[in-house]
């Protein structure tokens, strides 16, 4: 059973409670500060991505984030946008095809770039898109739990 | 915390001094004041982000953006940064080549193009 769930209208100003929730939720499980600055911005990336898939063609549909704390953290983010059913790599390059760039960065950085710090800072990262929607979930595990 | 941008004029250049987050909700207004400046003929950039807390890749989109615009007009952007979280990201995305990075103001106003 997942510990919190948070769903919020895909406007960019809900990208930080999120990330706020995240690391409260990291904080708890005892999670170092190290991996609370790599929580907080793996969180923000994976949420700025959905929020432009959303944004894009289902405006009214809310990003939806999913915590479990059981085993270390587990941060599942979900946007209900239609892609092309992929998993893995693949999946990855789905996502980057189709978010969109956000106007602040129109032709100026790469989806890439964001992708490139997710991968960089969540340990497990497993992407997969459908019909149904994308789904970005990001592991951090217990072993970096200390003194719990 | 909330985006804080103030500009001030040193050694010839434009400080523009950033504080807080730079994240999805906040790099529009950075990059309204970028836009500003080359607009007001102030080619010559610096940007101090060592009151950053928080960068994400929209914010990085902006800089680069901002540095496209300067360049069009013969200009520079140098960044004064000196959290290791903060330049981790700069590194992780390749920027590192694109801007030139100092650990003061002070070296970072001095530097030649």
């Amino acid at each position: 059973m997942a510990t919190v769930e948070l769903s919020f209208v895909p406007l960019p100003a809900h990208v930080r409670t999120a990330r706020q929730v995240a690391v409260a939720l990291a904080r708890r499980t005892g999670l170092t500060d190290d991996v609370l600055d790599e929580i907080r911005l793996a969180v923000g990336e994976a949420c700025g991505l959905a929020l432009s898939l959303q944004r894009q063609s289902r405006p009214y549909d809310p990003v939806v984030l999913v915590f479990d704390d059981d085993a270390g953290l587990t941060v599942d983010v979900r946007a209900s946008a239609p892609l092309d059913a992929a998993s893995g790599d693949h999946a990855l390059s789905v996502l980057a095809a189709a978010v969109p760039r956000p106007a602040v960065t129109a032709e100026e950085l790469p989806v890439g770039a964001a992708l490139a710090v997710l991968a960089e800072f969540a340990p497990r990262l497993e992407v997969t898109t459908s019909d149904a929607g994308m789904r970005l979930e990001l592991s951090w595990p217990a072993v970096a739990v200390a003194n719990r | 915390m909330d985006l804080s941008l103030s500009t001030r004029a040193e050694g010839g250049r434009t400080v523009v001094e950033v504080t807080g987050e730079i994240d999805v909700y906040t790099a529009p207004k950075l990059r309204e004041q970028i836009a500003e400046l080359v607009e007001a003929g102030r080619h010559d950039i610096v940007v101090d982000m060592r009151g950053v807390e928080f960068l994400d890749s929209t914010g990085l989109g902006v800089l680069v953006g901002g540095l496209k615009r300067i360049r069009q007009h013969d200009g520079s952007m140098r960044l004064v940064c000196t959290q290791e979280r903060i330049l981790k990201i700069f590194r992780i995305t390749g920027l590192t080549k694109v801007f030139p990075i100092h650990e003061s103001v002070a070296t970072a106003v001095a530097a030649g193009d």
